[in-house]
This record gives C-alpha cells, sequence and structure tokens, in this order.
C-alpha cells in the first residue's frame, strides 16, 4: 500500500508547486514603499528647467507619479491608455522622465499628446533610484497625506485601470 | 577548424563582467566595492549580480554604491539604502526572517528528508533480504540442489 502512497503523495507535492510556480510573476518585485512616504525630490521641470518640482509640492492632492522615457518601447503602448486617464480627471498625473533627452522627450509628447499634469526631469536617473525603479514605465498612486498606497510595474493596460486604479483613486479622494 | 572554436570560446568567456574604471582612495574601499556589487542582485536581469550585468540599472547602482563608499559609509550603511529601495529582493544573501525563512530552513528539511528515506529503505532491505525460510524449507532447497548436482 505505501509503495502506491508514497509516489503519489510527491507527485501531488510537485504538481502543487508548479501549479503554484506558474502563477507566479518574477518580474514583480514587492515594493518596500507601500504605505510609507514618498521619497523626497525636487527636481526641474521638463518643459520649463528653470522650475522645480518636489513632492512636498503635491500634499494635498491624489497623484500618480508615472516613470516614462521616449526610448521605452512599453511606455508607448501604455501612452493612449494614460491620455484616455488624463481626460477623467481623476487625479495629477505626474510624469517622471527618466534617463532621457529633453528633446526626445517634448517630441514624444508632440505626437503622442501629453497625458501629463507637469514631467519632471531625472537625467542620470538618481530619482529612480530613490524610488526603486527597476522597469520602466511603472506607475505609483500617492494620497492627499504624501503616502505611496500603489504601484504598478510594466505598462498599464484599460484593464488596469477601471478594474485598479480608479476605484483606488475614488476611494483616495475621498480620504482627508 | 580548431583555431576557430578557441577564438569562439574566448570571445565567450569575454563578456563575463561589466567593467567601470573606478579609483578608490585605499584598498579597503575596493574590497568593499567589489564585495558589494558582487551581493547585489540587478533587478532587470534578475540572475545577476550588479557586478556582472551590463544593463543601465546596474551601471546606476555601481555609481551609486561607489559614491556612497566615497562619502565615507559603512557596508551596513549601503545595504540599508538598497533594501529599502528595492526591497530583501535585491540582495543575494536575503536576511532570515518570516518571509524568507523558508528559503533557508527548506535545504535542511529536504536533506533531513532524504536521510530518512535512506534510512527507512536501507532498513527495509536489509529485512527483506532475510525473510524467513523455515528450517524445513531450507532443507528441502538443500536437498534439491545436492539432487540437481548428480544430474
Amino acid at each position: 500500500m505505501l509503495k502506491y502512497i508514497i509516489p503519489l503523495v510527491l507527485f501531488i507535492v510537485l504538481a502543487v508547486f508548479l501549479a503554484l510556480g506558474l502563477s507566479l510573476k518574477p518580474g514583480d518585485i514587492p515594493s518596500p514603499f507601500i504605505n510609507k512616504p514618498a521619497p523626497s525630490f525636487s527636481a526641474p521641470k521638463l518643459n520649463a528647467p528653470d522650475e522645480k518640482l518636489s513632492q512636498t509640492d503635491l500634499i494635498g492632492k491624489v497623484w500618480l507619479f508615472n516613470v516614462w522615457a521616449s526610448w521605452c518601447v512599453s511606455c508607448r503602448s501604455e501612452h493612449p491608455i494614460l491620455n484616455q486617464l488624463a481626460q477623467k480627471n481623476a487625479a495629477v498625473i505626474v510624469g517622471l522622465n527618466y534617463k532621457d533627452d529633453p528633446n526626445d522627450a517634448k517630441k514624444w509628447l508632440q505626437t503622442l499628446g501629453n497625458p501629463y499634469t507637469v514631467s519632471i526631469m531625472d537625467q542620470d536617473g538618481r530619482i529612480g533610484i530613490d524610488w526603486g525603479v527597476y522597469g520602466v514605465p511603472e506607475t505609483f498612486v500617492i494620497d492627499k497625506k504624501g503616502l505611496i498606497r500603489y504601484k504598478h510595474t510594466g505598462p498599464v493596460t484599460a484593464e488596469d485601470i477601471q478594474k485598479t486604479f480608479l476605484p483606488l483613486i475614488a476611494k483616495l479622494q475621498v480620504e482627508s | 577548424m580548431k583555431r576557430l572554436c578557441i577564438i569562439f570560446l574566448l570571445i565567450l568567456s569575454c563578456n563575463g563582467f561589466a567593467v567601470d574604471y573606478r579609483q578608490f582612495s585605499n584598498p579597503e574601499q575596493q574590497e568593499t566595492y567589489e564585495t558589494l556589487t558582487s551581493e547585489l542582485r540587478c533587478l532587470v536581469c534578475q540572475n545577476q549580480t550588479i557586478a556582472d550585468s551590463n544593463a543601465e540599472l546596474a551601471a546606476d547602482l555601481r555609481r551609486q554604491v561607489y559614491e556612497m563608499i566615497e562619502q565615507g559609509k559603512t557596508k551596513q550603511e549601503i545595504l540599508q539604502f538598497m533594501t529599502e529601495r528595492y526591497g530583501d529582493f535585491v540582495l543575494y544573501k536575503p536576511p532570515f526572517k518570516g518571509k524568507t525563512g523558508i528559503l533557508w530552513i527548506a535545504p535542511v528539511i529536504f536533506l533531513l528528508m532524504g536521510l530518512i528515506a535512506v534510512f527507512l529503505f536501507v532498513r527495509h532491505k536489509k529485512k527483506s533480504s532475510n525473510i524467513g525460510i523455515s528450517p524445513e524449507k531450507q532443507e528441502k532447497i538443500r536437498s534439491l540442489l545436492e539432487k540437481g548436482d548428480r544430474s
């Protein structure tokens, strides 16, 4: 009897682990920033390099922080979705133009449309490191108190907007 | 053909490391730099350290490590800086705690399971090798063998 049970148990254990493995996304690294204050920055704006934006300017607002670059292919697929989101005026969208050439970035926004209330420049990637950015595009949701509440790695899809972003933003807008 | 093969293998062996030229004020700092960059995982190409990877992020993280060493930060402070931003995932040697416990304990559990299995198997073998054959049966076997010999 034992002769049949042991291989069966081993098989089931192995099958369960493999099945769990199928649904894991090794590319998604959990962010240590959830429910922590947004890392501080003070960076020049893309359209007005003399002016700077810092995270304290956004206290009291629900905002999205979207990391993008003109060299990033998946940002291009995400772009129309962000344009649609911007039209809904659900939240302020701040862009982090990551390791990009400002001229390329401006051209990109001119041709594809500009969903960002403001974009700031991070040419040497330091703000990126402070925010734990490892794959562009990435999108953070920050609440009115300046706490990071959600992070999405990779291009945002229309489904993500409907199922995750809009409900979360609505919830955060009600919070004081 | 042989020469071509050797050249090809040499080319393959070249791209093992991403090399930056860095100047350190003292050899200890260089050593810290080298251990740190080989203990930190590149998050883009997840099975490489930042010392091995040619990804842009890895280059930025190497620069970050270098600058922090030059500022006189300790190894512990630099590792903390990285885990605050990228989580334990960035460490090739994760700390022992609730979430990472299974990583550390699992090998020991598998070793124990293996040892127990071997022990049981050997004991089972020993038992079955001298399955009680009654003296009468042994006698019969012997006589049969002897008869066989005569023919």
